[in-house]
């Protein structure tokens, strides 16, 4: 017999927050690099299930936000509350232990590895056995790399990556590239994944996949998605909520709906006459 | 055998024999995350008992036409043996139809149920449920996405396996209600419907029973000594005749083991592991194949790429000699023992072949360049003629008589005769029951005496074996009078690897001019190494050095054409490269990949008239449609270009004068 896999073992652990319930709440924060205000007292929450977009033009502060989320950027003021933890500042390997992964703009894979090896690597922070049993690669860490093989393989085959499983990630076309991006910042398991433009780059059919495997994501395995996107048409159809950030102030928040038509949101992105 | 196998006339009751006389066999394998799965004939049998037992709860009855769509997945070829053991037939569909032909062939067969593999399939037949009004409901194996639909008629195949399985187990009478429904089958029952795709006009439904199949496979088994130590690798369409014989029909009535791919992108790694020892590929196979070796060997070291060359050489020298029997010098014969050593071993495990027994080309005419090279590494490749209405074979090539411009002796229980315009014609226990609601069309193609029309012209050679020109009505005449089949020219330029696809031209003309598609891997890999910058297949196309490059091919092409006195005439004069793929979505090709030749030229007949006006250069607009049924257009100005035509050689005009 050959079973498969139930889709809901696919879940992420329960970790008491009910689906709709606030699961990361950043208050009042604000990040300068030196004279330059990144980000302007903001305030934004994300709840648990929901796919939370933040646009807004370039230099709005996007990406400074995600970095502060994952505790890449420790902000000056404000705090920030996930599952229900404050924290104002927090290494990335932290952030990961707590359940946050991410994805880059560039792609940020190991170019000379297989794609199955960098999913792999994605799982290294929850192998548990000691760095000598590693070396040893047997008994205890052997089995515990075979289970983490499997957890690779459901990836794997989640995001049709199959037939690539063995090519160095350097020789893939970039749409490809990203894919096993996403693979590795789910191979962490993340109870919140933060997606920073998975579509830049892309043509119109890789960036019809990665939609759908976005939706998968959110839908299958439960997870929580916040992204960064500049594909207007790709953001308001994949997002529950909006949120719109421009010269590090947010000026919109909502629905995708409400926001395509808040006149300061079409004022950012269309430039007002002075 | 202790078994007596002559009533077994169906294939669920072959199923429950090979359970008992192969219990612990392998019947199917599967590669899913990352590993090779296996289902023994037992295992294979409670698998499609289970699915019976559930498509019964949704009401699937004797007669009952069930769709099934999808790639080459273990649950949907047991989805053919569940509906055929509960006297349902299936009906397979091409998975990459656009949704437009999928509602035909849903509606046309009166599917009442549909077996898919996936969301996509889901979404695709949910779009056109409103114009299949006998669709009542839909099965999907990969549950993934389809959470949140609404299930009221849409079933997970998992569900139903399980409550299978609990009926099996516990409900009084049931599996004995479902072994009275086996035993009630018959070799006359409709077996399955298979829609050809057709180059001209709607999909027929081509109805074959179960004696066809089981006839054929039998006969195919026992042509080519195959028992229950065969693998092959299921990776053609379900919905194609071939597949359902070799993937299905023979490894039923054989006993050997199928392996299903882990996804269609996979299959070359996937044919490496498994090495099947039974193979089919159509000729496009084999060329993509050749292709990419020697597009590898253009990277390869200067060692390496000299060995290869020279070791390739002496095959095409003696390598088919050696397969064929024939005397070879000893000499010969320790170099080509050197060269399988270094070359031609290793190649054929990279591509996958390294255990091939028999392996079958079938579907169009191969390059005789193509086939001689892989006979030449010792492969036991053969040629097939057949058709969906002969439920496959009507000509076939024995080992050892093989030659690469014919396709073989008629196949067992097959008699073939040619009519008086050449058309091939022949009768046989293969012979299909009709087409399904569709007398006139059975009429046109079956005589009342059982003989069919191929619609292929073709003659018998002095050794007794047929010869294909081309299709029947394809076969056309020059303005001169000179024969001019179409399909001839072209399969000498598509030897070419960077030709891909090529139309030609010439029927009532002056001159045979042609279309040409480039093959994007061979040109685009020339293209990196060139350093020619490209931004699409169009701009690639237009390129004036890939231009230059074809019109070397065509040059040589025509050489060959002048070596045949039939030929010599339909030389390419004019030439240009088409700005886009031929495409099946676009209705140019059939879905099995199939030049649609009338169609071409109505859709380019101002390139068409470039080609005969003398023009260098003709502007287009295009209209292309996506996989979604969505429409756009594509503008070019396509260059025309002059070929140089050749005189017959010298020495065979001087043949012909003594």
């Amino acid at each position: 017999m050959n079973p498969r896999p139930d889709p809901n073992h696919l879940r992420v652990s329960d970790d008491g927050i009910a689906k709709g319930g606030v699961l990361l709440d950043v208050r009042n924060v604000s990040l300068a690099f030196g004279g330059v205000k990144a980000i302007t007292d903001i305030s934004l929450n994300v709840m648990k299930g929901e796919i939370r977009a933040i646009i807004g033009p370039n230099g709005a502060g996007k990406t400074s936000m995600l970095n502060v989320i994952n505790g890449f950027y420790t902000p000056q003021l404000g705090t920030i509350v996930f599952r229900g933890k404050e924290r104002r500042s927090m290494k990335p390997h932290q952030a990961v232990g707590q359940g946050i992964a991410r994805t880059f703009q560039n792609v940020a894979l190991f170019k000379g590895m297989s794609t199955l090896d960098n999913i792999m690597a994605g799982r290294s922070v929850m192998m548990k056995r000691h760095i000598g049993w590693q070396m040893l690669w047997h008994g205890p860490a052997l089995r515990e790399e075979i289970e983490h093989r499997e957890k690779v393989e459901e990836i794997i085959d989640f995001l049709e990556i199959q037939h690539i499983r063995r090519t160095p990630v350097g020789k893939l076309p970039y749409g490809l590239q990203k894919r096993v991006e996403l693979g590795r910042a789910l191979a962490m398991e993340p109870t919140l994944l933060l997606l920073d433009e998975p579509m830049a780059g892309m043509n119109l059919e890789e960036k019809e996949d990665m939609s759908r495997f976005i939706i998968d994501v959110n839908q299958q395995r439960g997870t929580t998605i916040a992204l960064i996107e500049h594909d207007m048409g790709v953001v308001m159809d994949l997002s529950d909520r909006v949120v719109v950030l421009d010269y590090g102030k947010k000026i919109a928040d909502g629905p995708p709906d409400e926001v395509k038509n808040n006149q300061d949101v079409i004022d950012a992105y269309l430039g007002v006459p002075h | 055998m202790a078994h007596n196998t002559a009533s077994t006339d169906t294939f669920a009751k072959y199923l429950l024999l090979n359970a008992e006389r192969f219990r612990g066999r392998p019947a199917m394998r599967f590669k899913d995350y990352g590993i090779w799965q296996s289902w023994t004939w037992e295992e294979q049998l409670n698998e499609v008992r289970a699915l019976a037992l559930g498509l019964q709860t949704i009401g699937v009855k004797r007669g009952d036409k069930i769709a099934v769509i999808g790639a080459n997945r273990p649950r949907l070829y047991w989805s053919f043996a569940a509906a055929q053991s509960l006297g349902a037939v299936p009906v397979p569909v091409y998975a990459d139809s656009v949704a437009d032909e999928m509602a035909y062939v849903l509606d046309h067969a009166e599917a009442k149920f549909a077996v898919v593999e996936d969301q996509e399939q889901v979404d695709k037949v949910l779009s056109v449920a409103d114009r299949v009004p006998a669709l009542t409901d839909l099965i999907y194996d990969e549950p993934r996405g389809l959470k949140d639909y609404d299930h009221t008629h849409l079933h997970d195949y998992g569900t139903l396996r399980e409550t299978g399985l609990n009926r099996f187990a516990e409900e009084p009478g049931a599996t004995e209600g479902w072994l009275d429904e086996v035993a009630q089958g018959k070799g006359s029952d409709l077996s399955v419907i298979l829609y050809t795709s057709g180059t001209t006009g709607r999909p027929k439904g081509v109805m074959l029973s179960n004696d066809n199949f089981v006839r054929s496979a039998l006969n195919g088994n026992g042509f080519d000594n195959l028992g229950e130590n065969e693998t092959t690798i299921a990776y053609l369409p379900l919905a194609w005749v071939g597949d359902h014989l070799f993937s299905y029909a023979q490894s039923y009535t054989a006993g050997y083991c199928v392996a299903c791919p882990e996804s269609p992108e996979t299959i070359n790694e996937d044919r490496r592991e498994i090495a099947p020892t039974y193979f089919f590929a159509p000729p496009r196979v084999f060329e993509t194949l050749l292709t990419s070796i020697m597009v590898r060997m253009e990277d390869a070291g200067r060692v390496k790429k000299a060995m290869f060359d020279y070791f390739l050489a002496h095959a095409g020298k003696v390598g088919e000699r050696i397969l064929n029997g024939e005397t070879v010098s000893f000499w010969d014969r320790l170099k080509y023992q050197l060269g399988d050593f270094l070359v031609y071993g290793p190649l054929k495990n990279r591509i996958g072949l390294s255990r091939m027994r028999v392996g079958y080309t079938a579907g169009e005419a191969i390059g005789p360049e193509l086939f001689s090279f892989y006979r030449s590494l010792g492969l036991n490749l053969k040629q097939l003629y057949g058709q969906t209405e002969a439920t496959v074979y009507i000509t076939a090539q024995a080992d050892g008589k093989i030659r690469p411009d014919t396709v073989g002796l008629p196949s067992p229980e097959v008699e073939i005769k040619i009519a008086d315009n050449g058309e091939v014609m022949y009768r046989s226990p293969g012979v299909f029951v009709g087409y399904y609601k569709n007398e006139e069309a059975t009429r046109e193609t079956k005589t009342a005496d059982g003989w069919v029309h191929t619609g292929d012209a073709g003659f018998f050679d002095a050794d007794g074996q047929l010869k294909i020109i081309d299709r029947a009505k394809d076969v056309g005449k020059l303005a001169s009078g000179a024969l001019f089949a179409p399909k001839y020219i072209e399969n000498t330029l598509k030897f070419f690897p960077d030709i891909k696809e090529v139309v030609a031209f010439g029927h009532g003309r002056d001159f045979c001019a042609a279309f040409i598609n480039i093959d994007l891997t061979a040109v685009g890999n020339w293209a990196e190494r060139n350093n020619i910058a490209y931004a699409s297949y169009q701009e690639l196309a237009g390129h004036s050095q890939v231009y230059e490059t074809i019109a070397a091919h065509v040059d040589e092409a025509n050489r060959r054409l002048a070596r045949e006195p039939l030929m010599a005439a339909s030389q390419i004069k004019r030439f240009l490269v088409l700005h886009k793929e031929l495409d099946a979505d676009d209705g140019e090709l059939t879905r099995t990949q199939k030049v649609r030749r009338s169609f071409i030229a109505e859709r380019y007949g101002p390139l068409i008239e470039a080609l005969y006006d003398g023009s260098t250069e003709k502007f287009v607009e295009t209209e292309v449609t996506y996989e979604d049924g969505r429409k756009g257009i594509i503008r070019a100005t396509v260059k025309v270009v002059d070929a140089k035509v050749h005189d017959a050689p010298k020495e065979m005009i001087r043949e012909a004068a003594e």
